[in-house]
């Protein structure tokens, strides 16, 4: 930036002030997270008593190799595979499904194409918890309890998705189809070398959000996972909680909330660079 | 290269007649320009020889082939679009190479004829950009060589130059006529611009309302309009109406002059008002108003008197240049 006064005037003191509300802010939001952090590298005792240390201590390596090869009920590094496994599904999923029904809906006339559309729309108001004990018989009575279908399958299904690649499909010229059209491209071909790769920046900004609500999914695998070994890592914190006179390991479920941490971390800094690049150079 | 032929085509909206039967038929290497006001149904002709609207009724042959039920790609057309319709994530190279990719061209061939392409419509430099790093000139040539490289044997412009400015646009007008002669492809070419209708056309097609008011050479058309709409739309400024009231005649005869052949002239019958004028540079157009409010547009050469606003003129005109209308628009 060349000029130093962009659209609102900076002036020392106030551009200070903003400074330390901000740090004071990131402060705040940060310190649990450094708690808990902290609680992962010190020994259980140190926990416990108080006051709390608040700097790390010299078990890091030691918890947070107990927490990923053995944890309470289950590894950890099994819990984050499995996660891994949903939260990609799910995300995956939900783009190609929500891609090809917003196609459908877009570019083809097929009788009560409207319908359709609102039906998929009213879903929107149906969240999984409120379906929940339906789809649980389905998904039961498929067999599909404790299973990475049973997992995924019912979280696939996206109205939002479709909705804003419907959206995103409508603003893409219809003089584009046609071009692709009289060159001889039958509507998958299209699909596929048009309006997918055109599509890439909606796609990446719609996998961060969708890995992260994958990866959140509480309720659903801590209904269909009995199976320790198929606990999801963010529903696995919650069992390791003890019951009745057990002693809570505090260390390793400290080290357990920062590892579930970690993959959609590195899931919105590394896509977002992509989509940023892709809002950058936008192109229609 | 080939023939078109269309036969009493016809397009209905639903319960609206759009194209109330249209019958042209085009040579082989003859360049065509629909012409037209916005909403007489040219675009849609054409979008109906390129196979992108369905056919109500009629017929449409290319070199004697029916091709009323076949898909855009085996009609052996190719299209140039008003907002050129490049894929925008595929380089200039891609653009022109995706048609003949689908068609399983080899790969040799498809290098040598996007290559060839390429040089006609000095674009070689450009091959591997992407088209938002192109001007609107240069992606309108690619949107040319697109089509080139197909070997079409028809081609069909929808408007190519309406999103050009004014100077590229006469350049572009030029290279696509001349290119067009080189390569010696039927072409189908709508537009709204008479200008591009006169300089570019062997024979245009005048529509409006759905009709073809007249198919002939530039020049005849302008020389002798069929209809009051042609004799209006043909021609800038546009020819001045005159009703038989004013003209002090009886029936109910339009008459029409082009403001170039309108004289002014002290001793003219009809006498009209100088409203204002429009310097020109090499000639200046003089706007004038008659008694019953009939405007008047009369082309004088820069060096001839311009009269002053308000005063009041006479018309005339030779009688060879007058055309006359009948109360339904046609020329008798």
């Amino acid at each position: 930036m060349a000029q130093q006064n962009g659209m609102v005037e900076r002036r020392g003191a106030g551009l200070w002030l903003t400074h330390v509300g901000l740090l004071v802010g990131i402060a705040f939001i940060f310190f649990p997270i450094w708690l808990a952090f902290v609680a992962s590298t010190v020994e259980q005792q140190e926990i416990v008593r108080p006051p709390m240390p608040l700097l790390p201590g010299d078990q890091f390596f030691s918890n947070y190799a107990r927490a990923l090869t053995s944890g309470v009920n289950a590894p950890v590094s099994t819990m984050l595979l499995n996660s891994m496994i949903m939260a990609i599904g799910i995300s995956l999923g939900k783009i190609a499904i929500s891609l090809l029904s917003a196609f459908a809906i877009v570019y083809f006339r097929f009788p009560a194409r409207r319908l359709f559309f609102w039906l998929i729309f009213l879903t929107l108001m149906l969240p999984v918890e409120v379906r929940i004990v339906p789809t649980y018989e389905v998904i039961a009575n498929f067999g599909m309890l404790n299973s990475y279908q049973g997992l995924i399958l019912p979280l696939i299904a996206s109205a939002t998705a479709t909705f804003l690649f419907r959206q995103f499909f409508m603003t893409v010229p219809d003089e584009l189809a046609e071009a692709a059209r009289v060159d001889g491209a039958g509507p998958m071909r299209f699909f596929f070398d048009i309006l997918l790769p055109m599509s890439r920046t909606n796609i990446a900004a719609l996998f961060v959000i969708l890995f992260i609500y994958g990866w959140n999914q509480y309720l659903w695998p801590l209904l269909i996972t009995t199976d320790p070994e198929m606990n999801t890592i963010v529903m696995g914190i919650k069992q390791m909680f003890p019951s009745g006179d057990d002693t809570a390991d505090w260390p390793v479920i400290m080290a357990t909330s920062i590892l579930a941490m970690v993959p959609p971390v590195l899931v919105v800094v590394g896509m977002q660079r992509l989509f940023i690049r892709g809002l950058v150079d936008s192109e229609k | 290269m080939a023939t078109l032929t269309l036969s009493n085509v016809k397009k209905s909206f639903g319960k609206t007649d759009v194209i109330h039967g249209i019958s042209i038929s085009v040579e082989d290497g003859e360049f065509i320009v629909i012409v037209g006001p916005s909403g007489c149904g040219k675009s849609t002709l054409l979008r109906m020889v390129a196979g992108l609207e369905t056919i109500t009724s009629g017929d449409v042959q290319i070199d004697g082939r029916r091709v009323n039920d076949q898909e855009p790609m085996d009609r052996d057309i190719a299209m140039v679009f008003q907002n050129y319709a490049l894929y925008p994530h595929m380089s200039v190279f891609d653009n022109m190479a995706y048609g003949l990719k689908i068609a399983r061209t080899p790969r040799a061939e498809i290098e040598e004829r996007v290559a060839h392409a390429a040089k006609l419509l000095q674009l070689e430099t450009f091959l591997q950009r992407k088209p938002r790093e192109l001007s609107g000139g240069q992606r309108q040539r690619v949107a040319m060589g697109r089509a080139i490289v197909r070997k079409p044997a028809v081609f069909l412009f929808d408007e190519p130059l309406s999103n050009l400015d004014a100077k590229l646009r006469v350049q572009m007008r030029l290279e696509i006529k001349a290119l067009q002669r080189e390569l010696g492809v039927t072409a189908l070419y709508v537009t709204h611009d008479q200008v591009e209708a006169m300089t570019m056309a062997d024979r245009m097609v005048v529509m409006n309302g759905g009709i073809a008011d007249q198919v002939g050479e530039p020049l005849e058309v302008y020389a002798n309009p069929a209809t009051e709409f042609v004799a209006g739309f043909i021609g800038s400024p546009p020819t001045n109406f005159l009703s038989a009231d004013i003209l002090g005649r009886s029936g109910d005869t339009k008459v029409g002059v082009r403001p170039e052949h309108t004289r002014l002239s002290d001793s003219g019958s009809l006498r009209a008002r100088a409203a204002y004028s429009e310097a020109l540079g090499a000639e200046t157009l003089v706007h004038l108003k008659c008694a019953d409010g009939t405007q008047v547009t009369v082309r004088q050469d820069a060096a001839s008197t311009i009269p002053q606003e308000g005063n009041e003129v006479g018309l005339d005109w030779d009688p060879a240049n007058e055309m006359r209308f009948d109360p339904s628009g046609r020329r008798c």
